[in-house]
């Protein structure tokens, strides 16, 4: 069963007139991880925003989301503002700017689940206790009374995931979640996605231009590139025996990176 | 200069350009242009209406408005912007001393700011004022002690910035003096930052010291100013009125235009200001209303 | 919190104690000997040098420097700043009720400012681009441009001459504070409506914004969000301006002929009244670092990073 199904979807700046997205579809399906991949600015945080109908201002998009089956297009704002969160769940790129500064974290955690669930205080910090002990994040009552500027990064992108764990939704879109993060943290966040997969099966949308976390974590692959899909297929597929000259210039220029930091560590040694 | 293609095509920006253009050449201008002597006293001529000799009618003791409003410019606005040029050139001595050395003449210069920055700047030039005694020489002299320090402030924090680029460490490891890496590297890379503090001050400062003028605390008669102008008419506001027009309308539109002319230059040189990340804007902002309400 | 506090008040010991130094040393960097102003505004018929040796005794002015400064402050801690060289009434018996006539004028006019500038900033930046923001934008952009003397005195004409409607001058009814408290206001108002406006702006692009709206928490949410985060800024600024309006009523009392600290020190400073001028200064630069101080206390207060940053 397709999750998420993306038919056509175009956005485009009113304003400029200027396209960001052109005609891009691609299926999402049940228990499945598909990646976003392509460089920056190619319109991949725009196409996570139209899935989630959160592109404001002059920002304009058409064609047809269906999650569930259901087009949240034709979805009320109060009905689309119940399925973020509980359905639909976001983590964004930079953990830092992603928390209230001026309120801990809990509360934003709590207000979430009392939101979508109505659960009290107590109810509430016992499930996000074990949601965020389950990512590795240890004393969670100590760390949901801290404020934003108080943990790291990695940190904060661990309590996103748990709140995702506690939410317990249908997808989860993560919009560059790494990339902000040193190399460690890294690390420790991709392996609470693994795990996040292994234990919800739940189905992922995955954003990053980075090739390697891609390849450790995905089923299937999209490739963008300035607002269209130029390829999209099987991960194997994809970065096996990619045909797009686009594609192969982006896995080419990861290798003779990591050929050239090779190289490096070799001559140091 | 890119400042200066980003402003050409802000119709604002151009407009603003333009008066305040046309204002700072009638000042210069002014003994040239001015259709009468602004100190000639006619009293015949006590708050005559506007004529083709003096178009703006004359003032209390005869004088022609017109010729004292052109000349005003020299004082309202010609030499406060003397007086800005030399508080932001001493506050960029002492920033970039501050900021290019760091260490301990950093240390040193910056107490001495704090102490400047922690007396309430109005009545520090009241105090100077007080003193030395009213004149526009005064006036001029206690700004210029009492806001180099604001400026010193800003443009070290630029300097900081930059000094921390490569290239300029780089120029400092290859040895290249610190005279030549300030002028080339430095000057350039902070120039806009001054730009936007000194002139987001302009206005405050103009505003202040047509306000002292009007208290006759600046310039002194029979000179022409616009607060003071505005004072003169004050006192016969009650039967004539409309001679606070002028000056007033002197006053209005040059602050304005200074006010749209700082405005656009911040826009230029902060492309985002209008997007995302607007962190910087609201640092401007809040920079800006402290350089207002600083005084 | 509380080591906070005990730090920053810490930090205003020395402040104070340069501030009232420089005070001191102003009224010695006069180009005029004192002890001649006192004569002269005694309107003594002939000075002499016997006279004037005399005078410099009287006010000390033969001790040791730093002696001097000491007695100075010691008897400033009793609020005693000498007598006035033209009236010789004490100085506190003139400015202390001054002092009292312009806070009550600050405080009101500030409360005003607070009020009007968040609300026209908060409505016009989530109403970004409409016309009433646009509008307001364009208006604050010539309030600011209006010298505030010259609004003054066309109020006073327009409202008080002509339609009888206010009293011209003086603090005699709630009236009298009509006309300063508008023209103050609307000076103010002008430039703290952009702050607010623009710190609301960025707040609203920020990511926790994405954040709570993708979490699918309610657009009323989410604004209470943006309007906590914005209006710290805006505390902070707010805090800065009320010794800083202090500091400029000064052309306003003069207009309404206010009896307050503004129109005390101009009468001052064109009688060349030293006492005067040097017990205003220290009373208002002491004033500006006390609400400082105050509202540094209360900006870490509602913003936990500013105080993990300052510690």
């Amino acid at each position: 069963m397709n999750t998420l199904e993306v038919k056509g979807l175009s956005v485009w700046d009113e304003a400029t007139g200027s396209a960001i997205v052109r005609d891009s579809s691609f299926v999402l399906r049940q228990g499945r991880c598909l990646a976003i991949v392509g460089e920056s600015g190619s319109g991949k945080s725009m196409t996570c925003k139209a899935i989630m109908r959160l592109n404001r201002g002059t920002i304009r998009q058409s064609g047809r989301v269906l999650l569930n089956g259901e087009d949240i297009g034709e979805l009320s704002e109060a009905e689309m503002r119940k399925r973020r969160g509980k359905n639909v769940c976001m983590i964004v790129q930079n953990g830092m700017a992603a928390f209230d500064p001026s309120r801990p974290v809990g509360v934003h955690l709590r207000e979430t689940l009392r939101t979508h669930f109505g659960w009290g205080r107590s109810e509430a910090e016992g499930v996000l206790r074990v949601a965020m002990e389950s990512v590795m994040l240890r004393e969670p009552l100590e760390l949901m009374n801290k404020y934003p500027h108080q943990l790291s990064g990695g940190m904060l992108q661990r309590v996103m995931i748990a709140l995702a764990l506690a939410l317990r939704p249908d997808v989860i879109i993560a919009d560059e979640p790494t990339t902000a993060l040193d190399a460690i943290s890294q690390y420790e966040v991709v392996e609470q996605f693994v795990r996040l997969r292994e234990e919800m099966g739940c189905s992922l949308l995955f954003v990053s231009h980075d090739l390697g976390v891609v390849k450790k974590i995905a089923d299937d692959v999209v490739v963008m590139k300035d607002g269209m899909i130029v390829e999209s297929g099987s991960l194997e597929a994809v970065f096996g025996g990619s045909r797009h000259s686009y594609t192969q210039y982006l896995l080419s220029s990861r290798l003779t990176l990591s050929r050239h930091f090779q190289s490096i560590m070799e001559g140091g040694a | 200069m890119s400042l200066w293609n980003q402003l050409s095509k802000d119709k604002w920006a151009v407009a603003s350009m333009s008066v305040i253009g046309v204002i700072l050449l009638a000042g210069v201008l002014a003994p040239w242009i001015a259709p009468n002597d602004p100190y000639a006293v006619q009293m015949r001529l006590r708050f005559a209406s506007p004529s083709w000799e003096y178009w703006l009618g004359n003032d209390h003791l005869g004088r022609c408005i017109l010729s004292r409003i052109i000349y005003g410019i020299r004082h309202s606005i010609l030499w406060v912007l003397a007086a800005l040029a030399a508080s932001v050139l001493i506050g960029a001595l002492i920033g970039f001393a501050a900021g290019y050395f760091r260490g301990r003449t950093d240390a040193v210069l910056m107490r001495i700011c704090d102490v400047m920055l922690s007396f309430p700047g109005y009545v520090m030039m009241l105090a100077i004022v007080g003193i030395l005694g009213p004149g526009l020489e005064n006036i001029l002299l206690a700004f210029i002690v009492m806001k180099w320090a604001w400026f010193a402030r800003v443009i070290r924090t630029s300097v900081m910035q930059y000094a921390e680029m490569d290239y300029v460490r780089f120029a400092k490891a290859v040895g290249i003096r610190h005279r030549t890496i300030l002028i080339r590297h430095m000057l350039p890379a902070a120039l806009p930052d001054i730009a936007v503090i000194a002139s987001g001050s302009i206005c405050s400062m103009i505003l202040q010291v047509s306000g002292l003028s009007f208290l006759s605390l600046g310039i002194q008669a029979p000179y022409a100013e616009w607060g003071m102008m505005l004072n003169e008419a004050r006192a016969v506001m009650f039967s004539r009125p409309e001679l606070m027009l002028a000056p007033g309308l002197a006053i209005v539109i040059s602050v304005m235009a200074f006010n749209f002319l700082a405005d656009s230059i911040q826009v230029a040189l902060d492309p985002k200001l209008r997007t995302k990340s607007a962190r910087r804007r609201t640092k401007e902002a809040e920079n800006k209303a402290y350089e207002y309400v600083r005084g | 919190m509380a080591p906070y506090i005990a730090r920053r008040l810490l930090l205003t010991v020395p402040l104070l104690i340069v501030v009232s130094f420089v005070t001191f040393l102003l009224i010695r960097l006069s180009p005029m000997d004192p002890a001649e102003v006192v004569l002269q505004a005694q309107e003594t018929p002939q000075i002499t040098e016997e006279l004037l040796a005399q005078t410099r005794e009287e006010l000390g002015m033969n001790d040791p420097f730093l002696l001097q400064y000491a007695n100075w402050l010691m008897s400033c801690f009793r609020l005693d700043f000498g007598e006035s060289y033209v009236s010789g009434q004490p100085v506190w018996s003139l400015i202390g009720p001054a002092f009292a006539n312009t806070l009550s004028l600050t405080l009101i006019s500030s409360v005003f400012i607070i009020v009007l500038s968040t609300l026209l900033g908060v409505v016009s930046a989530l109403r970004e681009g409409s016309l009433a923001d646009k509008s307001t934008r364009g208006l604050s952009f010539f309030l600011t441009a209006i010298p505030s003397y010259g609004l003054a005195s066309v109020l006073i004409w327009l409202l008080a001459v002509k339609l009888d409607w206010l009293p011209t001058s003086g603090m005699d009814s709630a009236a009298s504070f009509v006309l300063p408290v508008a023209v103050i206001a609307v000076n103010y108002v002008g430039i703290y409506f952009r702050t607010v406006r623009s710190s609301v702006l960025s707040n609203k692009n920020e990511e926790y914004v994405l954040y709570a709206r993708a979490s699918g928490l309610s657009e009323r949410a989410v604004t209470m969000r943006i309007l906590r985060n914005s209006l710290q800024v805006a505390v902070a600024i707010f805090g800065m301006s009320i010794p800083i309006i202090l500091g400029s009523t000064v052309v306003i009392e003069n207009v309404f002929a206010w009896p307050g600290l503004g129109r005390l020190s101009v009468k001052a400073i064109l009688s060349r009244d030293f006492p005067i001028i040097q017990a205003y200064v220290l009373i208002v630069a002491v004033a500006f670092v006390v609400i400082n101080t105050v509202s540094d206390i209360v900006n870490a207060a509602i913003n936990p990073k500013l105080r993990s940053e300052r510690a």
